[in-house]
């Protein structure tokens, strides 16, 4: 398979000056990002996480040429991003959540015909992606409204169009979702898993909501102090990450915390009470334990929240 | 690595269609673009319906104050700077349809790019694959031609009807207006398009912006006619880039460049847009250079 992004030992030092005194100033170099590595296939969509300040945004103003590493290799669909930034925008859609391509004073039609002569998009290639993203993103009754009075949700469903109408192969999303409400979160998903199953358009996706990630991406990545700290399946993530699942047990009445191997009690509620137990280990000698042991009524496995196992990923242990 | 890239686009169909053109219609495209660049600087405008008869009320309001001064200035001083009364009057009217369409207070889609540096959207204007410098322009002159239509045209006429101006009354006069107007507006431009980009180093335009501003003022001639100042202040004042936006125009409509001469004035307009607009490309490149390596 065609690998569309690589990234070999990708490093971004920034120079920052500090006042250190009244009028001393102290050059330091920060790592924005320290080394990454990876590479994405054609047509896979990829979650790329980390908390704020992690590196991934510098990563993703590499991937579209507006910053060049300043080590280590870097190419999109085989061109050097920094040194091909007008021939490769040709190959790439961005939406940053948190600002806008379109025009703000007119109507979100301007914006389409703008981008139709931009990226030369020959005519018919262009009604027909517009048509379909017009109908998809339920754009028809927006298409004559001034950019400026379009709710998030709407501008956000209009810049995405913006930014596949020259059918780019791969698309960078930065925070899709951010500030939508749950139908428009629902909306703008539903698309680009259509998009990602009819066109193969390999996606990008940076976000800090784990659902966007939960219902999109089968590949993770997550990213802290410039470092990729787990590469791989979603579900790994929970291995990775150390985390624990929770059986809830009912008993017949109150009773003292229920003692088994490789399992703590976290919370006792009368009859009710919380065992955590680690997530890549099986329930099933566990619940057998407390059947034949205690009274039980009934029982519930609840899986880890992945938000819980990212955050403590985030806290672990870090090199300084 | 190029064999990988080839790949891609053989097996991506969508996408090799929209490439393909791309070599085919190469300076169409370019026109194109550019084009509707333009339109919507022009239309974006349109949009705000209010603020454009509220700013030809203020424009006209202006020009009577004005014309009232300058009529007791040439009665004090006949022939001040070369101008009989009616072509003094004349000027003022000019200077007026023309405050805008040439922005000679500055500002204008200036403010809008220095804002843009500061909040760091400009990041979506450098990864568009189109120039930085021809896309400002190209909107900067949809603006223009609104501005000239709808903030200079009435107050021109409001002028012409209600005092006595020397307006041409050949067509050719009128074109040649025009040209010199257009090319004002390119100078005006790459002006303010250096003064923008200082905001990449100094993050906060607005010193550099309002000290342009108000030579700008000066200099355009917008509170005297530049060849009303004296010596060698008249001399400097003329040979600036600002004498492009109003000063010039206004002779070539009162017909005082002929042949030559006006060729002479074109060039002296061309040499200053070519000049700054040439400067703008190396402060440009020098500042996405900044960018793209240091991140801003």
């Amino acid at each position: 398979m065609t690998d569309l992004v690589e990234l070999d030992g990708v490093e971004k030092v920034f120079d920052v000056r500090r006042k250190t005194g009244r009028w001393r100033r102290e050059k330091q170099q920060v790592r924005a990002v320290d080394g990454i590595s990876f590479r994405v296939p054609r047509g896979e969509m990829v979650g790329y996480i980390g908390p704020n300040g992690a590196g991934k945004s510098t990563t993703i103003k590499m991937l579209t040429g507006i910053l060049t590493p300043s080590a280590g290799r870097l190419r999109v669909a085989g061109l050097d991003p920094s040194r091909e930034r007008t021939r490769m925008a040709q190959r790439i859609g961005v939406v940053f959540g948190q600002r806008t391509t379109l025009w703000w004073d007119l109507p979100l039609y301007d914006s389409y015909r703008l981008a139709h002569r931009m990226y030369r998009i020959p005519d018919a290639r262009f009604r027909e992606n517009l048509d379909r993203c017009v109908e998809l993103l339920d754009l028809a009754s927006l298409l004559d409204v001034p950019v400026r009075q379009l709710s998030l949700g709407q501008r956000m469903r209009g810049d995405i169009a913006a930014a596949l109408l020259h059918d780019p192969d791969v698309l960078y999303l930065d925070e899709p979702t951010i500030g939508l409400d749950v139908i428009s979160k629902a909306k703008v998903r539903q698309f680009l898993r259509d998009l990602n199953a009819e066109r193969a358009t390999t996606i990008l996706l940076t976000t800090h909501d784990l659902t966007d990630i939960e219902q999109l991406c089968r590949r993770v990545m997550v990213i802290d102090h410039g470092r990729l700290m787990y590469d791989g399946a979603l579900t790994g993530l929970h291995e990775a990450g150390e985390s624990e699942r929770t059986l809830v047990v009912d008993l017949e009445r109150e009773l003292p915390p229920v003692r088994a191997e490789g399992a703590r009690v976290v919370k006792v509620e009368g009859p009710r009470q919380w065992l955590a137990f680690p997530a890549s280990a099986s329930a099933a000698p566990l619940v057998a334990h407390i059947a034949a042991e205690y009274p039980l009524v009934d029982l519930s496995v609840r899986e880890p929240d992945i938000e819980a196992v990212i955050a403590r990923m985030y806290e672990g242990p870090r090199v300084h | 690595m190029s064999s990988r890239g080839n790949s891609v686009a053989k097996g991506w169909r969508a996408g090799l269609g929209s490439r393909a053109l791309v070599s085919m219609t190469g300076e169409g495209a370019f026109v194109r673009l550019y084009g509707v660049v333009a339109a919507g600087g022009f239309r974006r405008y349109t949009t705000y319906r209010v603020a454009t008869a509220a700013g030809v009320f203020t424009n006209t309001v202006f020009g009577v104050i004005v014309a009232y001064t300058y009529i007791a200035l040439w009665d004090q001083r006949p022939n001040l700077g070369g101008y009989d009364q009616s072509q003094a009057l004349t000027y003022v009217w000019v200077s007026q349809a023309l405050l805008m369409t040439v922005n000679m207070f500055g500002g204008g889609f200036a403010d809008e790019l220095v804002e843009r540096i500061r909040t760091g959207d400009i990041a979506i204007d450098l990864y568009r694959p189109a120039d930085l410098q021809l896309w400002w322009l190209s909107a900067d002159l949809g603006r223009a031609l609104f501005h000239f239509l709808g903030r200079g045209a009435v107050p021109l006429a409001f002028g012409a009807l209600f005092f006595d101006l020397a307006l041409p009354t050949t067509p050719g006069t009128w074109l040649a207006f025009l040209l010199a107007v257009l090319l004002g507006v390119v100078v005006s431009f790459a002006l303010r398009f250096l003064v923008a980009l200082s905001a990449f180093w100094l993050l906060d335009g607005a010193g550099v912006s309002s000290l342009v501003s108000i030579a700008g003022l000066f200099f355009s001639g917008m509170l005297l006619p530049l060849n009303a100042f004296p010596g060698l202040l008249g001399e400097v004042a003329r040979a600036l880039p600002w004498s492009c936006l109003l000063q010039i125009p206004a002779d070539v409509l009162m017909g005082h460049h002929h042949g030559t001469g006006l060729l002479g004035a074109y060039g002296f307009q061309l040499g200053w847009a070519a000049l700054l607009l040439g400067a703008g490309r190396v402060l440009q490149s020098a500042a996405v250079r900044r960018v793209v390596v240091q991140g801003g």
